[in-house]
């Protein structure tokens, strides 16, 4: 790990949306920011803070407002299209639809996995090796998919989507892991479930990570930043340090001081004097 | 009677082969891409167009067959790059090419049709060159060759890293993107094999009824779609393998069928309309069944 020279650098990073019209919406406004090497940072934020749009920026969805930079490894990607910068990133939606291809039997994602921003070329794309190193990367999951190469993903369930999502995501390793509230759609038992893997994925292979995350007690324990969105401003950025004896309200508390508002958020509930994410309700 | 159902399934059988080059045409466009490509009628038409005036130009048969996936292969990259590259709708810029097609067969030909009676064709060289008297022998055999080497290619194609990536696409084309492909590429690459396939199977469609005609393509997409519904339906296959074994199924199972429709006093001009509502059939029987179920079903799509 550098200490000068991070991993992920972005630089007034501003996005408007319906430009010119009565719409328009500033979801990002000069956004900067430093990740280092093997960061895991949790985002949290109201609805519209900006913090999807920041992932999107950084996969290359979209392209930022003029004068923004977005830096990797030293490297300007700014003007890369999406394909392109698949080799530095791996991402989850929250959809398990978006992440795998239902058609295809989970032999055949894991192979389009594999050659994450690789040249394909006309190699038949699966072979023993292959198939030996996907039943190794599945079975930590717990779930069986390791005996079930050749079972078409769309028979699973939402939660064996996302976890095998998860595992496509981080297969060929790439420079970043962007989560997108990837267990927000699924049960409490399976949300752990995935919960737990990110953890074990991120620790084990040393993944820098940033996970947009709507429950507070996730952005709490997991990762060792933590960072809150405000209309498209990072208002609250803490390192391992300042995150480890915070309670929920304390957070409550540094957003309400740090964005002069009321806590606002309808994904956020209030049960029994304690705030708690609605994937704990 | 023997003999007539012995010819009639022979004859089919010809034909499922060499118009199942057009249904695994169209299986690769609108079921493995998602792309609902109507360039065929007039890639088909080309391919049998630029086929006829090579050979009556002199040229060896099997290289002006090859001529003819070449520029099939042309056909679909016009039609495939007014799509993503100038982001005209699939369907639309399907017709559009099918449409400039027409005229450029007329262009190709210099009139309406070619005759190939007295000339040398890939079903004439091989009866000379193996000895075989029979007409239906000799065609299914050039045919029955051509089918299996296409079908190795696809079969392996399709499974490589470049061909995972193309039914990928068609699959869930967000996700190919996020593992770094241009899916713009795949997609051209996708609706130029498939064209290629097709005007390959006019190539072959002229040589066997020894003409080529600019309006022998009409209703060819309508046809390869019958022939994927019947196989998919029939085979219900799994796998690269099977599905194209299926195309080629159904293919022969419509042909036959025709056939027999024909034989037993159907005009030939009733075909296409008898094709057209097979297919209407098939598409709207799994909407209606749905719908006596009471499920919830998306509104119709539009493009």
């Amino acid at each position: 790990m550098t200490d000068n020279k991070s991993l992920l650098k972005l630089r007034k990073i501003t996005k408007v949306f319906s430009k010119g019209t009565i719409d328009e919406v500033r979801a990002l406004d000069k956004i900067n920011l430093d990740v280092n090497a093997e960061d895991y940072i949790a985002i949290i934020g109201s609805n519209g803070a900006g913090k999807t749009t920041l992932l999107n920026i950084i996969a290359g969805v979209f392209p930022p407002e003029n004068g923004g930079k977005i830096i990797v490894n030293g490297k300007e990607i700014s003007g890369l299209s999406e394909y392109r910068r698949a080799h530095y990133v791996g991402r989850v939606n929250q959809d398990p639809h978006i992440g795998t291809a239902a058609k295809m039997s989970i032999e055949e994602n894991m192979a389009m996995a594999l050659l994450r921003g690789q040249r394909r070329g006309l190699r038949v794309a699966s072979n023993k090796q292959r198939r030996e190193l996907f039943r190794a990367a599945l079975s930590p999951l717990g779930l069986g998919l390791e005996n079930r190469l050749n079972a078409l993903v769309g028979t699973l369930s939402g939660g064996q989507r996302q976890a095998l999502a998860l595992v496509m995501a981080t297969l060929s390793k790439p420079t970043l892991l962007l989560l997108d509230e990837h267990v927000a759609t699924l049960d409490p038992r399976t949300a752990q479930i995935v919960l737990d893997l990110t953890e074990m994925l991120v620790q084990r292979e040393k993944m820098t990570t940033i996970m947009v995350t709507h429950n507070m007690e996730v952005a709490l324990r997991h990762g060792n930043r933590l960072i809150m969105m405000h209309k498209g401003r990072i208002v609250v950025d803490m390192n391992q340090a300042q995150k480890a004896d915070l309670t929920i309200n304390d957070l409550i508390v540094a957003f309400e001081r740090a964005s002069g508002e009321e806590f606002v958020d309808d994904k956020v509930l209030l049960h029994n004097g304690n705030v708690v994410g609605i994937s704990d309700l | 009677m023997l003999d007539v159902a012995g010819h009639i399934l022979s004859f089919s059988f010809y034909e499922g082969l060499v118009f199942g080059f057009v249904a695994i045409g169209v299986y690769l466009t609108f079921r493995v891409l998602g792309f609902p490509d109507l360039t065929v009628d007039g890639s088909f038409a080309l391919g049998g167009a630029v086929t006829a005036v090579l050979i009556t130009n002199g040229v060896n048969p099997f290289l002006a067959t090859l001529a003819a996936l070449g520029v099939g292969l042309c056909a679909g990259l016009a039609t495939s790059l007014l799509n993503t590259k100038l982001r005209i709708p699939a369907l639309l810029a399907g017709i559009l090419v099918m449409v400039a097609l027409y005229s450029i067969n007329l262009r190709v030909m210099g009139g309406a049709n070619v005759g190939l009676l007295r000339e040398v064709t890939i079903f004439s060289l091989t009866s000379k060159f193996l000895g075989l008297e029979t007409r239906i022998a000799y065609q299914l055999m050039v045919a029955g060759v051509l089918a299996v080497i296409v079908f190795f290619i696809l079969n392996w194609f399709l499974r490589t890293e470049i061909g995972l990536a193309l039914r990928a696409t068609g699959d869930n084309e967000q996700m190919v993107r996020g593992f770094g492909v241009d899916t713009d590429k795949t997609t051209i690459l996708g609706v130029a094999i498939s064209n290629g396939l097709v005007a390959l199977g006019g190539a072959v469609v002229a040589q066997g009824q020894k003409f080529a005609d600019v309006g022998m393509g009409i209703g060819m997409i309508v046809m390869g779609l019958a022939a994927v519904i019947i196989g998919e339906a029939l085979f219900r296959p799994k796998g690269v393998a099977r599905l194209l074994l299926a195309v080629l199924g159904g293919t022969f199972i419509y042909r036959l069928v025709i056939s027999v429709a024909l034989r037993l006093g159907m005009a030939p001009g009733d075909l296409k309309l008898i094709t057209a509502v097979l297919v209407i059939i098939a598409l709207a029987v799994p909407y209606l069944q749905k719908k006596v179920q009471r499920e919830w079903l998306p509104p119709a799509t539009r493009w």
